[in-house]
Order: structure tokens, then sequence, then C-alpha cells
């Protein structure tokens, strides 16, 4: 293994005509020009509408609410279902309080890296709800980041419904906004999702609903 | 040396309704030379159709969400450089990815070749003592031949893309980057689900959505209780270590995060210097390759997260042939690369012939330069020296140096230019080597081939025609590589005739099917 290593390296500083150490061919920097913020501020109405209708656009169902209306929002979306849901064991208490109970039929499981549930429980489980990470309006994105409110990456991908509530003010218009904001904890393990999975692989026909949740309920709490 | 391509497969493909092509020994190296195996693909009626309608839907997505990025010139010029750098900087960047992958619970193998690449992944599935591993869809394992190699000690590879089940399932070969399928229509999609998935809904129709739903149902259990997942790698940024993989479906989340054990396959030229570069590949990536402002799901993960996905992390960093091309100063820039796939939606010869053509798991325009370098026997000079017996000495004439490839390349790789360059080789390359008077044949050969008209005149030199065995005044076999032009073009080539024009009539098919002319003479001296 090590000779492999030294011999891939002894062949690109050879490809590179640079027994020592390599450099960026002169003349050569890497310009920058492109834009780093959108036209609208994070959280801003504007950046908000344009989420708004990007996620639409790709077949997610979208609620804005007052904060104080998550839980509403939440029972809201859940109400077709029946069973049990799974929640990351960070979320606020507060958002599940309409939908946790024998009233409503339905019980939330709690999930976290020290007490996993097993894959054939998620399978089973009928939705998911979590916070998030960041969302990107010029692309109608939600990144979650694994911390204890959005939670481990397999509960958002077992179950058939996903309930994302993301925050105003965590919402940015552009890429790069978003990927600063990441940079601070490259390490954490992010799941960007945009829309529901998909797949255009026949016809490029796109279809929405292949492995991960076919149904995405994004609720914005302004 | 030449870079290994792969293992035979074991099973055959005569008793096989869907599986016109059987694995082949070398996945950069298969079947006929271009110009017989494109002839062979313009026969089939049914290939065109499904390739036109699929090439023509996904140009048209692209070209909307590329027009509403204002700056998307400047996101090009920058990927541009970005990966200059990287390959200006390859040995300190990946060392540093080294470190930070390891640092984070990772293992880091090298490999020199395909061979020693299958062998390392095929290690670490023995040490779990499974007998099938899920795989999301990479290039970088399709060149490898893995699943073939994997085969061969008894581990079943699943292939979990929809598009790369339907080529697995009908024992095919990929024929896009994106779209593996993209030869098939819904119909044959149907038949080979019925055929060849036991799980299938026996009333299935020929709907997408129930397509889809098949192979949602089918690989669930598979994903429930995989416990070795391999991938490839969109990205890996070098400063954190962070790998990542841009997918549709969830089938690619499915591998990445439910087994316990995740082997990763790159080749060492899909850094990117710093984990914020990635603000740049993120856009240009999904509007280029689907069409989309952003691809449904993108993963980015940096080792091992206790807790939280594979607990095992394994990453292999391949060479395979590219230090070669990456000793050619001109050629070099193929490993820009990012495999969007957009210079085969446009290409005008991709969207005729298909994927199978070029016989490499690198198809169309970036195909056409990629390969070739690849599989050169001598470092960075292409195929030059291989001569005639490699079908992928005829990979850089599969282009009629139109331009579209470079004017959608998110990376701006100059493919007509390397084009050109690789042609250039080939003819000196054979000169070099053959005695008179061929030797001087081929040069007059490659004179004539540098222009469509003086090609034509060519053929009424009854010195040259002579000493190319013609008496008719009709040059139908050049020797090579005059016969990589002839080859394709067994009627004397009328002057000033496009090759687009010329590809047209021989097909029965209007011009116009080419979109507008550029007016370009396929010809060394069009750029
Ligand atoms: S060469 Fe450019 S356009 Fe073609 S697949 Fe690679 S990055 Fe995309």
């Amino acid at each position: 293994m090590t000779a492999a290593r030294d011999d891939v390296m002894a062949r690109i500083r050879a490809a590179l005509d640079d027994p020592g150490q390599s450099r960026m061919p002169p003349g050569v920097v890497v310009p920058r020009e492109y834009r780093t913020a959108g036209e609208h501020a994070p959280g801003s109405g504007g950046a908000l509408d344009l989420l708004t209708d990007r996620l639409i656009d790709y077949q997610a169902h979208v609620l804005r609410v007052p904060a104080t209306q998550v839980p509403d929002a939440i029972a809201e979306v859940l109400a077709p279902l029946a069973g049990q849901v799974v929640a990351p064991d960070g979320l606020d208490p507060a958002w599940l309080r309409e939908i946790d109970g024998d009233a409503v039929g339905m019980t939330v499981l709690r999930d976290s890296r020290t007490a996993p549930l097993d894959n054939a429980t998620l399978d089973r489980v009928a939705a998911v709800i979590t916070a998030a990470r960041v969302a990107i309006a010029d692309t109608g994105t939600i990144v979650l980041d694994g911390e204890s409110d959005q939670g481990r990456r397999a509960i958002t991908l077992l179950p058939d419904v996903h309930v994302c509530v993301v925050r105003a003010d965590q919402v940015v218009q552009s890429v790069p906004e978003a990927v600063r904001l990441l940079a601070a904890h490259a390490e954490r393990p992010q799941t960007w999702v945009s829309g529901p999975s998909a797949t255009s692989d026949i016809e490029l026909d796109r279809v929405e609903g292949v492995h991960g949740p076919r149904t995405l309920h994004v609720v914005i709490a302004e | 040396m030449t870079t290994f391509l792969g293992l035979p497969r074991t099973r055959r493909a005569d008793d096989e309704p869907f599986g016109p092509l059987p694995h082949p020994r070398e996945p950069l190296r298969w079947g006929e030379p271009f110009p017989a195996a494109a002839r062979q693909a313009l026969g089939n009626g049914q290939l065109r159709r499904n390739l036109a309608r699929a090439t023509t839907t996904i140009r048209d997505k692209r070209a909307r969400v590329v027009d509403e990025v204002p700056d998307w010139e400047a996101l090009r010029d920058t990927g541009s450089a970005v990966k200059q750098r990287v390959l200006a900087e390859l040995p300190e960047l990946l060392e540093r990815l080294e470190e930070n992958v390891t640092a984070r619970g990772g293992v880091v193998h090298w490999a020199r070749d395909a061979a020693e690449a299958n062998r390392i992944v095929g290690d670490i599935v023995a040490a779990h003592g499974v007998d099938e591993v899920v795989k999301v869809k990479s290039m970088a394992t399709q060149e490898i031949g893995l699943n073939e190699a994997l085969a061969e000690r008894g581990v079943a590879a699943i292939e979990t893309d929809l598009a790369e089940l339907i080529v697995q399932l009908s024992d095919d070969m990929p024929s896009h980057f994106l779209v593996p399928a993209i030869h098939r229509n819904r119909t044959e999609v149907r038949d080979i689900f019925l055929a060849r998935m036991a799980d299938a809904p026996p009333d299935l129709t020929d709907a997408p959505r129930e397509l889809a739903a098949a192979a949602r149902a089918h690989l669930r259990r598979k994903f429930l209780t995989a416990q070795v997942a391999i991938s490839g790698a969109n990205f890996a940024a070098a400063d954190t270590g962070t790998i990542g993989v841009v997918e549709s479906e969830g089938n690619g989340r499915m591998c990445l995060t439910l087994p316990q054990t995740l082997v990763t396959v790159m080749g060492i030229e899909k850094l990117v210097p710093r984990f914020e570069d990635l603000e740049v590949f993120l856009q240009l990536l999904p509007r280029s390759s689907t069409g989309e402002r952003m691809n449904p799901y993108t993963s980015l993960w940096t080792g091992v997260t206790p807790g939280d996905g594979p607990q095992e992390f394994h990453l292999v960093l391949l060479d395979n042939g590219r230090t070669q091309v990456l000793a050619d100063k001109v050629g070099r820039s193929a490993l820009h690369c990012i495999r969007c796939s957009a210079c085969l939606n446009v290409c005008p010869v991709y969207e005729r012939v298909g994927g199978h053509a070029y016989g490499s798991v690198y198809p169309g325009p970036i195909g056409a330069i990629l390969t070739p370098q690849l599989t050169g026997p001598t470092g960075g000079r292409g195929t030059a020296g291989a001569g005639h017996h490699d079908p992928n000495a005829s990979l850089p004439f599969a282009s009629t140096l139109c331009g579209a490839c470079y004017e959608v390349c998110p990376v701006k790789i100059d493919i007509p230019s390397i084009l050109v360059d690789l042609r250039a080789r080939e003819v000196d390359a054979d000169r070099g080597r053959r005695a008179d008077p061929l030797a001087a044949a081929m040069k007059v050969a490659s004179w004539a081939m540098s222009d469509g008209g003086r090609f034509a005149r060519a053929e009424r030199l009854a010195g040259v025609t002579h000493a190319l065995g013609g008496a008719d005044g009709v040059v139908r076999h050049l020797p090579f590589p005059g016969s990589l032009w002839t080859g394709s073009r067994d009627l004397p080539v009328p002057a000033r005739q496009s090759f687009r024009q010329w590809f047209a009539t021989r097909n029965d098919a209007g011009p116009d099917d080419f979109g507008p002319d550029d007016g370009h003479d396929d010809g060394e001296e069009a750029r």
C-alpha cells in the first residue's frame, strides 16, 4: 500500500515536471468574480418568497406560519397519518405538543446517536420531523447537518414523509452564502435536500419519489 | 505500460434478449473501432429515436436553468481555474486529503491501476464475510470493472441507481454518465423488469412512476440488510477531508448511510482545494447535468461520524492512467472533467450513435479525449504508438469539431483543441513507424484529411491513389490512420460537404436534424 502511494506520488511529480514542489502554472490565478450573495437579505421576505417558489416547483409542500404556530402546522400536515412518527431527541418538544398522545392516535419516537432506533423500526414509522441548518432560496434546497435537532441521517431517509421546519432567519438566497456558513463545521455529515427524491432515468421524465421520502413538507416559521 | 481495465465476465450474451453487449474485458476498450461501431448504431432506429428524444429534452432543460444564472460565465472561469490549480498542486492536496480523512477515522488506500483497486476493495469486502454489496453509480468503479472483479470473488455488487439497475438487469453496458440507460425507452424498461426482476408486479405498466415504484420495492430490502456499500465521489475537499456524492433518487443516501462499512473509490483528480470551492461546483454540476437548479440529494461526509452512518470508511485513491494524462500539458485538462455529461447531450455525433459506439465507459466528446489518453501505451501521448490494432486510436476522429462541447462545458475543457492535438499525434506516430513508400502515403493522407476539399481532390491524384492501392480514382481504404477516415466514408467525399451533412444523408434523415450547421468542415484547420 505504501509502495503504491509512493509510486503514484512519484508519477504525479514526474508528470508535473517538478521533482520537488509543484507549483501553479505561472499566470494562473483563480478568479472569483461570481456572486457570493443574492439581492435578498437572509430571512427577508424576498428570500422566503423565492424559497417557497422553488420548493413548490420541485413538488415539495410549503406552509408558512408565524413561529408560534409551528406545532399546529406540524399537526396539520401529519393529520392524514397515524401510528408512529420519529423526531431527533434535540427537537424542540413544544413543536410536537399537538401530535404526541393518545388523543391524536400518534406516538413520537425519539432517536439519537446514543440511543438509535433500528432501521427496521425507521422503515415502519409514518413520518419524521426535523429542524434544518440552512435553506437556499435560489435552488430550493434545505441542508441538514446532523445536529441534535436534525438527527442521524437515517431518520430522514427511511420514513416516507419528511416534515422539515425552517426558521426564516436560516434562509439565505445563494449557494455561496450557505456553503460559507456550513464551512464552519464542514466535518458534520450534511444532507442537501431539494424536493422529494426523484429520478429522470426513464426517458428523462422526472418522477418524484424513489428511495428517499416521497413527500416533503416544509414549514417555514416566520 | 498499459492500463489494466478489468476482468472478463462469466455470463454469455447469446441467450439473453436484452444484452446485446457482453460486459467487456476492458471497460475502456471494447467493441469495434468507432467508425464500424457507429455505422452499426446508426442502423438501429429505436436507439436513435430514444437518444434524440432524451438529448433534446435534457439540452432544453439545461439551457433554461443556465440562462437564469447571471454569473454563469464567472462560475465557469472559477471552476476551470480551480481545477487547473488542483492538478498543479496535486501531491500536496492529496497529502492533505489523506491526513484529514485519516484524522477523522477513515482509512486511505492508493491504487496504481484497476487490478490493485479491485484487489483492495475485494479484500475489504472479504474481511466482512459478505457475498453482496450495494453500490451507488460511479464512473470510477465502472472504469476498473469492479463488479466483474467482485463477481470473480463470489460477491454480487447490486447497482442501486435506477438506470444502472436497468443496465445491470439487462446485462447491458451504460451509454451515458448521467442516464446510463438513456438508450432504453419506457417499454423496454418495463420488459426488462418483468423478465429479470423476480419481485416485479406482474401487471407492471410502462409508466415511469410505476417503474420507479417497482425499483423502490425491489431495493428496499437490500438497503436495510446490506453491510457494505461502495460508492464513487463527485468531489473531495482537501482542506477538510470532506467527500461529496450528488444524486437524485436517494439510493446514494441509502448506501452512504445505512451499511456499517463504506468504501469510496475516487480518481485522484476529483479534489478541490477547499471546502468553500463546493460553492462553485455545486452550482455548475446540477445545472449542467440534470438541468436542475439543484439535484434532489447531495451527501457530504468527513471520515466517520460516531453514531451516525458507516462506522468504517475506506477511501481508495485511483491512478489507473490518470498520471499519464497529467503528463501531457495539453491533454491534462481532460482531468478537469466533473462528469456532468453536458458535452454528450449537445454532441451531434453522440446523439446519432449513442454511447456504446465509443467502446468505453467514457463516451461522447469527453470520452473521445479521455479514453485514448487513459489507455495510451506511452505516457501522455494518447494512443500514439498503439497503432490501428487499438480501437481507441479512432476515438479522436469521432467528432465534427463543431465546438458545442466546449461551449457547454462547466469547467471549460477545450475538447476540440485536444481532439485536434490527439489526431495529429496519431498521424505523426504512424508516419514515424512506417517505412517508405507508405510513410509518404501517410503524409499525403494526413494532409488530405486536414481539409475536405483537398481530400476530394486527392482522390484524383493518380500517384496517391496508386500508392493507396486504388485504380479507379476512388479512395476506399486509406492505410492507417487514414483508415480511420475512410472506415466511415466508403463513398467519395464530395468537396465542401460537411461531416454533418454527410452523416445526415447517409442515414436518410434531413440535415436539419443536426441543428444549425456551423459551417465547419471536418478538418484539422476547423479551429
Ligand atoms: S468534459 Fe465538461 S461538459 Fe463534458 S462531462 Fe466533463 S465537465 Fe461535463
